[in-house]
């Protein structure tokens, strides 16, 4: 500091700020990085996260058929019309977070969420197996196993899940698992608040 | 040891993901073309490539959706706007110019501003900063006790 200070009480509280500001700065620092590792750890904050680019907007229009052995009809755009807000899922056997996310999924179906379900690049025979294992939450599945449904709804990887509201319109989207947090932090209240 | 492993990087550096003939359009006109198009697409899985350059499921459908449609005779901006519908901003390695982009747009040009203000800041400070000041007689006598001269 070149600056002669003309009052040396006001210089002396001006060093001490200054001592204090890298202190401070990596405080807040270390409160964010911790933020961000909490955030990891329960699922509400993904550094990978980029915002879907069809909320606010109708679903794109698909046709998917079912998969045989299940016994569920297969899903199309028109089926996701129902006058209450549902959720669409996509999963894979072969993705391991899917594994991670079928108990939560099992108990939205249990409390009477209607759930879509979309099986992506997936042999058939595998995902009837996934679902004879472990439980069907879904009330309609479609097979979308050349991935192609999935881009025009912009997934980027499974599991991946898009809350419609009442009107049909997609809401929210969940690009990873649905961890029990995320459960009842965004999706529990989501539902409610677009029936 | 480590300039091999330099050479290797370089190597492999430049090796385009679409190494597969059967994904390569027939026409290499219109192959450069999908070529351009998909180096200006993001990758959403590896995020920090392009779909030309990664290896990812994903990108290689997209890499046949751009191709089907430059095979089709679609205008690259009707490429552009079909991924750009999907996948949003973020997919395009050049995001467009609107409110949420500003700041990203802006940070050369705010970056810039602010340096200048800096310099004007640090060079104003300097010219009120006074010329060396004449020491107190406390001081000198001080100053001589320490030096151990005698007084003035």
């Amino acid at each position: 500091m070149s600056e002669a200070a003309p009052n040396p009480e006001a210089a002396a509280w001006r060093r001490r700020a200054l001592l204090l500001a890298p202190l401070a700065v990596a405080g807040l620092g270390g409160a964010g990085f911790y933020a961000m590792l909490r955030g990891l750890g329960t699922g509400n904050y993904d550094p990978r996260g980029v915002p879907s680019a069809l909320i606010g907007k109708a679903p794109p229009d698909f046709s998917l058929p079912p998969l045989e052995g299940t016994g569920l009809p297969g899903l199309s755009a028109a089926d996701l019309k129902t006058g209450k807000p549902l959720l669409v899922n996509f999963f894979a056997s072969w993705c391991v977070p899917c594994v991670i996310e079928h108990p939560q999924l099992m108990r939205l179906a249990r409390d009477g969420v209607a759930i879509m379900g979309i099986a992506y690049k997936d042999k058939p025979a595998d995902s009837l197996g996934f679902l004879k294992q472990r439980g069907t939450p879904y009330a309609r599945l479609g097979v979308d196993q050349p991935g192609r449904v999935a881009i025009d709804w912009g997934l980027y990887g499974v599991p991946e899940t898009y809350l419609l509201d009442k009107s049909g319109i997609i809401r929210w989207r969940m690009a990873g698992p649905i961890t029990e947090e995320i459960l009842a932090q965004q999706v529990t209240p989501l539902l409610r608040r677009t029936a | 040891m480590i300039r091999w492993l330099l050479l290797l990087m370089l190597a492999a550096g430049p090796a385009l993901a679409v190494g597969d003939p059967a994904d390569q359009l027939p026409d290499p006109a219109q192959e450069e073309r999908a070529r351009v198009i998909g180096r200006e697409l993001r990758c959403m899985v590896c995020q920090n490539q392009s779909i030309e350059d990664s290896d990812a499921d994903l990108a290689r459908d997209l890499r046949r959706i751009v191709r089907e449609q430059v095979a089709q005779g679609k205008p690259d901006d009707a490429v552009f706007r079909f991924v750009h519908e999907r996948y949003g901003d973020f997919v395009l390695l050049k995001p467009p110019f609107k409110p949420e982009t500003a700041l990203l747009w802006g940070m050369p040009a705010i970056a810039l501003l602010g340096g200048a203000l800096l310099i004007r800041g640090m060079r104003r400070r300097q010219r009120v900063a006074p010329g060396p000041q004449e020491l107190t007689q406390a001081e000198r006598d001080r100053l001589a006790q320490l030096s151990g001269r005698p007084r003035e």
